[in-house]
């Protein structure tokens, strides 16, 4: 018997159609993945079958075995309550109905933990709330399992974490805490919604590692929903692939990832970074070079002292690099290591102690000689809905930096290079008719993202700085933007200074490597000689964690 | 801008857009805003593709009752402007024995239409009307034959007179006529709401761009400045104020304007301290942009939704001002037509109803045109209002 069994659901918008009939069922104590790019619809499917869609009219059907039988190991307290055997239909409950179901035989983890919980209350509370209301514990009682809960999730020192609020714990022990606190009914489904996208790398494999034993000792089936196919490799049993709000293809893990179908799964599968770069030249200038570079803000001093002094925090803590002419270099870390901070001071954005020099300039931070070296090194940002003003037209947007270098260009001059810097990233009229009177929301992601590139390559930089370039963006969309700044590189001799936390973006594009973690310079070298050699213990855990979901790939 | 963009030939009949649509799950793109040369019909169907500032008007424009009351509120004030025309003791010509006079331009003694006197001719005073209506004569009135400040010396009824046809909204306590009042007495409301808000907008948004801009010390400096300035007392100020100087709407308007940018600039302040730290500022930082015009360019169109939003409260709330001011005495000088005034004389002459109830109507009418049009802005100014 399944425990749930999806069957043409549909979901809409008004007169928006998003998800156009999805079948799909779980067995009890099955993991399903739903995996698909943002907009595919995989989220609010999810959301709709437990009634979370405000505004949506949903149809279809979503039968769940509320007695389907998994193999409940242990104590079992939930027993308790048994309901007739039924086998309702989701989508119809009574929102009363529903709350009984939500929690108890449903749970669900989100993505931002930080959003997800209650900032006022600390997380034992919470879990011992839900305790209270779906189980009728008496609060002493709640607390306790909460704290033994907290325990299970591997929160080391239980006691003194359930205190914390969550705030006051990491990314990953929030995650820990949500999980703790959805699985505090032993749900018999648990949907996952991207449980690991906003942490690091090395914490990712810890959830899911976490997830996939909590899942083998209570028998419950997961849905988990992903754009991220190499974590699907890993967890899920099964798998369906949904594009533009249909299933297109679903299997077994092993017999949809061997062999997939769809040619929509074959491109996601494809959209590993391929390695597409000249090779290093020996003797080339360098484009951009630091010297013992101290980024540090300040921070608040607690207590009366605060009042008159202040704290400084260290970012970025005596870094020394080079980058030749020509080349990437590749700065990879986890969150709070210093590297956008890094990024920003080598564009002289921020200020810093020691050297940044500029083909042999330094900054003059501040200053008007400054402007020269502006225009020879331009930024690309991570999210292309923020570094777009989205009071601007694309005229306007790619134009500034024309009328700040180049003021005597007549406004025809302008118009025609504006356009021809588009066009080298891929967007020309034909496609979109009015191009440069078109507002960035008119784009998608990876086209806005292109815009951005198009902002700082118009002026003619010799050094891009690439922030995250493709973090924000869906793996193909990020395939194509690599791709595009390959051929960039080849065809203008750019010096790439690429930050990222994703090792494979490093490996298919940096010819110089340098690891960051607290500030500190961990290793730096060239890439195959650090990626393959790691000589320091963190390097390698970066690597382990980063293999653990690219894994067989090549096997 | 229309002429700016050249549609491709091949592709400017509909075709849909080629190459790769957005994949976030919006409806395809239609056509750019430089496409609506020749086709203006499809405004709803292309409202994708609309500036944001045609899609905000669009927005406004579906909240039925503020775009109306904005139609409605326009035209009250288009006719106050021309109060003159609508209101007057002097008409706007005359035709006396062949000639023609324009009173309400130049003033004529009395003995031009026959009269006795040498002082300027009372329009209203029978022997004149009589002389006027002769064979040959004739006069062009305003529709309400008296002016904010006229006495009618003629009238048969005692002041405060109540409607009447000759006073279509009565007189007040002095022989005025009301509707006459109430349409200059609008008029000063509206124009000095409209400057206290002009002067409070430009105030508040300069020092809130500079603090949130510039953030630090001259965040702090400026804080503790605020806090300080923020907590004089205005009413004593005023008080001791019109005891100094001789009362005056610019002396009002200044005092007032002194105090109320302080709300405003908050706002501003703390869209700034967020917009600042965008990714696209620091990009046109990264391209040597200066200062003045990031704050120009990038940073205040995006900080300007508080001010759009507050925009008609804060004339609803300077028209308060002014009316409570007035009625307290320390408005405008004496004479001059007001409102506050009006709601004074009302309390003080309780059984002349018309008072005191034609100037309450005016005051909430005008404050619901302003609240629901506030609504309605409210409503254009948030895109996450999605046009479904």
């Amino acid at each position: 018997m399944k425990l749930l069994e999806v069957r043409g659901l549909r979901i809409a918008f008004g007169p928006h159609r998003v998800v156009h009939g999805v079948d799909f069922s779980i067995s009890p104590g099955e993991k399903l993945a739903l995996v698909g790019e943002s907009g595919s619809g995989k989220t609010v499917t999810a959301l709709s079958l437990l009634g979370l869609l405000e505004g949506a009219q949903v149809q279809g059907e979503a039968r769940f075995a509320v007695q389907a039988e998994a193999p409940v190991p242990g104590p079992g307290e939930s027993v308790a309550q048994a309901e007739p055997a039924a086998v309702p239909d989701l989508l119809q409950l009574a929102p009363r109905q529903l709350r009984a179901v939500r929690g108890q035989d449903i749970a669900m983890i989100f993505q931002e933990p930080m959003t997800a919980l209650n900032p006022l209350f600390t997380v034992g509370e919470q879990v011992a709330e839900v305790l209270q209301l779906k189980m009728g514990m008496p609060a002493r009682d709640a607390w306790q399992k909460a704290v033994a809960l907290i325990a299970d999730t591997g929160i080391q020192e239980p006691e003194r974490r359930a205190r914390a609020y969550p705030h006051q714990l990491s990314g990953g022990q929030r995650q820990r805490a949500m999980i703790a606190m959805a699985l505090a009914c032993n749900p018999k489904l648990l949907i996952a919604d991207e449980p690991t996208t906003a942490l690091d790398v090395t914490v990712r494999q810890q959830i899911l590692d976490l997830l996939d034993s909590l899942q083998k000792r209570m028998g419950m089936a997961v849905l988990l929903i992903t754009h991220d196919l190499n974590m699907v490799r890993r967890f899920a049993d099964r798998v369906a692939v949904m594009e533009r709000g249909y299933i297109v293809e679903q299997g077994s893990v092993e017999s949809l990832f061997a062999a997939p179908q769809h040619a929509y799964t074959q491109r996601l599968l494809a959209s590993a970074p391929k390695r597409q770069v000249l090779a290093a030249q020996e003797g080339a200038a360098v484009a951009l070079q630091a010297q013992a570079l101290q980024v540090s803000y300040p921070s608040p001093k607690p207590g009366l002292a605060g009042w008159f002094s202040k704290n400084r925090f260290v970012a970025v803590q005596g870094a020394d690099l080079q980058l030749p002419a020509g080349q990437t270099l590749g700065i990879v870390g986890e969150s709070g290591s210093g590297k956008s901070s890094l990024a920003l001071a080598m564009l002289g954005l921020l200020s810093f102690e020691g050297e940044v020099q500029v083909f042999g300039q330094p900054w003059r931070q501040g200053s008007v000689a400054d402007l020269q070296k502006r225009r020879q090194v331009q930024v690309v940002f991570q999210d292309p809905f923020s570094s777009l003003s989205p009071r601007m037209t694309v005229e306007e947007i790619v134009g500034e930096g024309l009328g700040v270098h180049f003021p005597e260009l007549p406004a025809e001059q302008v118009r025609s290079r504006v356009l021809a810097t588009l066009a080298e990233v891929g967007l020309d009229e034909a496609q979109f008719a009015g191009l440069l009177q078109r507002y960035p929301h008119q784009f998608s992601g990876g086209q806005r993202q292109r815009i951005a590139i198009a902002r700082a390559l118009v002026v003619q930089p010799r050094v891009l700085v690439l922030d995250e370039p493709t973090s924000a963006l869906d793996v193909t969309m990020a395939q194509q933007v690599l791709q595009l700044l390959q051929r960039m590189q080849a065809e203008r001799g750019l010096a790439y200074l690429l930050i990222t936390h994703d090792v494979a973006v490093i490996r298919a594009m940096a010819h110089q490597v340098l690891v960051m973690k607290d500030g500190q310079v961990v290793e730096q070298g060239p890439v195959h000689s650090v990626l393959d050699a790691p000589t320091q213990a963190y390097t390698r855990t970066l690597l382990a964690a980063s293999e653990y979901f690219l894994g067989n790939q090549g096997t | 801008m229309l002429g700016l963009t050249d549609p491709p030939k091949s592709g400017s009949a509909g075709l849909p857009p080629g190459g790769t649509p957005p994949v976030d799950g919006h409806s395809p793109i239609h056509g750019g805003p430089g496409l609506g040369v020749g086709a203006p019909a499809v405004a709803v169907v292309s409202a994708v593709s609309a500036s944001p500032t045609r899609r905000a008007w669009l927005r406004f424009k579906r909240n039925r009752l503020g775009f109306y009351s904005l139609l409605v509120f326009c035209t009250l004030v288009l006719l106050s402007l021309a109060a003159e025309l609508v209101s007057n003791d002097k008409p706007l010509l005359v035709v006396y024995q062949g000639k023609a006079y324009w009173p309400m331009v130049q003033d004529y003694p009395e003995t031009v239409f026959g009269g006795d006197f040498a002082t300027p001719t009372d329009y209203l005073d029978p022997f004149i009307r009589d002389k006027l209506a002769e064979p040959g004569n004739w006069a062009l009135f305003a529709p309400n034959r008296y002016g904010p400040k006229t006495l009618n010396y003629f009238a048969r009824m005692p002041n405060p007179a109540p409607p009447s046809a000759d006073n279509w909204l009565g007189t007040d306590d002095r022989g005025r006529d009301l509707l006459a009042q109430l349409i200059y007495g609008f008029r000063v409301s509206v124009l000095f709401a409209l400057a206290l808000t002009c002067t409070g907008v430009v105030l508040g948004v300069l020092s809130g761009a500079i603090q949130g801009f510039f953030g630090g010390k001259t965040d702090l400096a400026f804080q503790r400045f605020m806090e300080i300035w923020g907590s004089m007392p205005e009413l004593y100020l005023l008080i001791i104020f019109s005891a100094v100087f001789a009362p005056s709407v610019a002396l009002l308007l200044i005092l007032l304007s002194l105090f109320g940018w302080m709300g405003l600039s908050d706002y501003v302040r703390a869209e700034f301290l967020r917009n600042r730290q965008m990714d696209y500022v620091r990009s046109a930082r990264a391209l040597g942009v200066s200062n003045w015009k990031i704050i120009i360019r990038h940073v205040l169109p995006n900080s300007l939704t508080p001010v759009v939003t507050f925009l008609p409260f804060r004339m609803s709330g300077a028209i308060l001002a002014l009316t409570s001011l007035d009625f307290l005495g320390l408005g405008v000088p004496p004479g001059t037509p007001s409102l506050g005034e009006l709601l004074s004389q009302g309390k003080n002459n309780i059984d002349a109803w018309w008072i005191s109830l034609s100037t309450f109507a005016v005051l909430v009418l005008t404050l619901l045109l302003l609240t629901f049009m506030s609504d309605a802005l409210r409503d254009a100014v948030d895109p996450r209002k999605a046009e479904q």
